[in-house]
């Protein structure tokens, strides 16, 4: 049974059966998400932390607890590693009741308290008045607290959430991202969380490594990865559209400012690394980043990184519209989803020439 | 109705279930889980005496269990018994020819437990053994009921096999279907009658029985951890 909390740090590097290369740790209290496209070795990372797979060589520490090392011959069974594990499909045990289920994973505890250590955390998952129901007579969402809680009344070294969300409603989701998010702020120990939603991981984890085809592309905090995507590959895994060629003109050293010739447009982006003039890049602007003016409203838009666009299409998407331009002078369309409101409110139509305007801040330089 | 035949046979397919269940959870739960080379090579083998001829596989028997075999004199040394033409010999010849009818349905049973079930068991801290106990079992116990029921018909209707390597010896050998063959070829088409009629009721009422519970079973079990 496990003590003391400590940190989780993950190396890991095989070539098959499915290729793998991943380092990134998790401190106590801290979670983390594993972001990344279906097939893309996210459950196999995550199944290895575990202990159910093991890979062709790498190390997993827990504090000073060697979990496994592919050099020393050292392989940990899950048992031994105390782990609390949700699996996407939550695992429970179909003929066991809720508590029954809960209390199966407390065989560190005396048997004549693991009835009422059980309750115990059923009632704090929000599931009291259903401990004797079967999984089958369960909801999605309350079929997903009991593994939560079985995960937790183990009083694991680390948690291990795999697509937690995936197989609930969107409503039930939602709550159970206020619930997740509540109970994080209680724990004290490395929670790790595999989720394709980046929106997920932005929503919840404090950092996030983000993963495509068995290597990590990028890990950081969700804001930092998201608004700073260190090369093409990451910003479209991060679902970022609006991804540009442009030519370096002049970088002030002074204010960091860096201008850019962006087909007849000039543009300048705050916080880019030192580059030479001349030099071709490519860059990245992130939804927030964009901004929308109407000069049939009588907007004047003041600020720099002004763009003329031709309004091609409006898609509203619920309480969104997405929108597609034509930017004038670069045979390129930029995508923008705006809220419905400020839509109607801007009065923009499709066939509309109007003026955007981009964020300095927000304008990301990718690497090549 | 000839009852001794009738108590053989039930005494036969009950130690041949006894035996063959056990060895069937543990050859389908390999077969289930396991990768290894040859694996399609072992479920083929276990399949053939679905295809074979009944007669064809007592002839096998015959000649590896008689007085000329290594095993049949083996077993004669060590026990002064013969195998053929004696009740242990129809249990080994059962359980043989069983055999696809106990591992199949106790391998599917097996193949449909979610790994995320058998996983989250694993990091619960169970051992393999409360793992199998509590999990496992409880699990493909449909299967496994299945299992009892087509083996121990089965067992009860056999003729070609048991006939090929036990004779017709009352009280050792002399089955059920024996004894209806005997009365077909005795005329005494009411004897007959009588037992085919209680085997034909037994069929159906196993039969019934098994859907039912499985039903029961597989319905509380459910789609539950899907």
């Amino acid at each position: 049974m496990v003590t003391q909390v400590a940190d989780l740090k993950c190396d890991f590097s095989q070539l098959s059966p499915i290729p793998l290369e991943a380092h990134f740790h998790c401190k106590a209290g801290e979670m983390l998400a594993v972001v990344g496209p279906s097939g893309g070795g996210k459950t196999t990372l995550l199944r290895m932390i575990a202990g159910l797979s093991r890979p062709q060589s790498g190390k997993v520490t827990y504090g000073d607890h060697v979990w496994f090392d592919s050099q020393q011959k050292i392989h940990q069974t899950p048992q031994q590693r105390h782990i609390g594990y949700v699996p996407q499909h939550f695992g429970l045990f179909p003929h066991l009741t809720a508590m029954q289920n809960v209390m199966a994973g407390l065989d560190h505890v005396p048997k004549s308290q693991r009835k009422q250590r059980a309750l115990a955390w059923l009632e704090r998952v929000n599931l009291d008045g259903l401990p004797d129901r079967l999984p089958a007579h369960l909801s999605g969402g309350q079929r997903q607290r009991v593994a939560l809680a079985r995960a937790l009344a183990r009083e694991p070294s680390v948690l291990l959430l795999d697509e937690p969300f995936s197989a609930v409603d969107r409503e039930t989701r939602e709550r159970l991202y206020i619930e997740l998010a509540r109970l994080k702020s209680q724990l004290a120990i490395p929670v790790i969380m595999v989720t394709h939603d980046i929106h997920e991981a932005q929503l919840l984890a404090d950092r996030m490594i983000l993963i495509s085809q068995g290597q990590m592309l990028q890990q950081g905090r969700p804001f930092e990865v998201m608004s700073h995507p260190r090369n093409e590959a990451v910003a479209r895994q991060m679902g970022l559209r609006n991804i540009f060629d442009a030519t370096v003109v002049s970088q002030e050293e002074g204010r960091e400012m860096t201008w850019l010739t962006f087909g007849h447009n000039q543009i300048a982006t705050e916080n880019a690394p030192k580059m030479s003039v001349g030099q071709q890049i490519r860059w990245v602007i992130p939804n927030q980043g964009i901004r929308f003016n109407a000069i049939t409203s009588g907007r004047l838009c003041k600020s720099i990184n002004k763009l003329d666009v031709e309004i091609e299409s409006l898609l509203v998407m619920g309480e969104m519209v997405r929108v597609i331009a034509r930017i004038a002078g670069v045979e390129q369309v930029i995508n923008a989803d705006i809220p419905l409101h400020l839509c109607h409110k801007l009065a923009l139509q499709q066939g509309q020439k109007t003026t955007l305007a981009l964020k300095s801040d927000q304008i990301h330089i990718l690497q090549a | 109705m000839d009852w001794q035949a009738m108590w053989l046979s039930v005494k036969l397919s009950s130690v041949t279930v006894l035996l063959l269940i056990p060895l069937a959870l543990i050859v389908g739960r390999a077969l289930a889980y396991r990768q290894f080379k040859g694996k399609s090579w072992v479920e083929a083998l276990i399949m053939v005496p679905l295809v074979l001829p009944p007669t064809v596989v007592g002839y096998y028997l015959l000649v590896g269990m008689g007085n000329q075999s290594w095993l049949g004199q083996w077993v004669e040394q060590l026990t002064g018994q013969q195998l053929v033409f004696h009740f242990s010999g129809l249990v080994i010849a059962s359980i043989l020819v069983n055999i696809p009818f106990a591992v199949q349905p106790i391998q599917r049973a097996f193949e449909t437990i979610p790994k995320d079930v058998r996983d989250a068991a694993a990091c619960c801290g169970m051992s393999r053994f409360t793992l199998f106990f509590k999990v496992e079992l409880p699990m493909v116990w449909p299967g496994v009921l299945t299992a009892l029921v087509l083996c121990f018909s089965h067992v009860l209707g056999e003729f070609g096999v048991v006939l090929m390597l036990g004779g017709n010896i009352a009280g050792e050998t002399k089955t059920i279907s024996i004894a209806i063959y005997d009365s077909v070829q005795a005329f005494d088409f009411d004897g007959a009658g009588t037992m085919s009629l209680v085997l034909l009721l037994f069929a159906i009422s196993a039969l019934a029985l098994t859907t039912s519970l499985s039903r029961r079973l597989g319905g509380h079990l459910g789609h539950s951890s899907r």
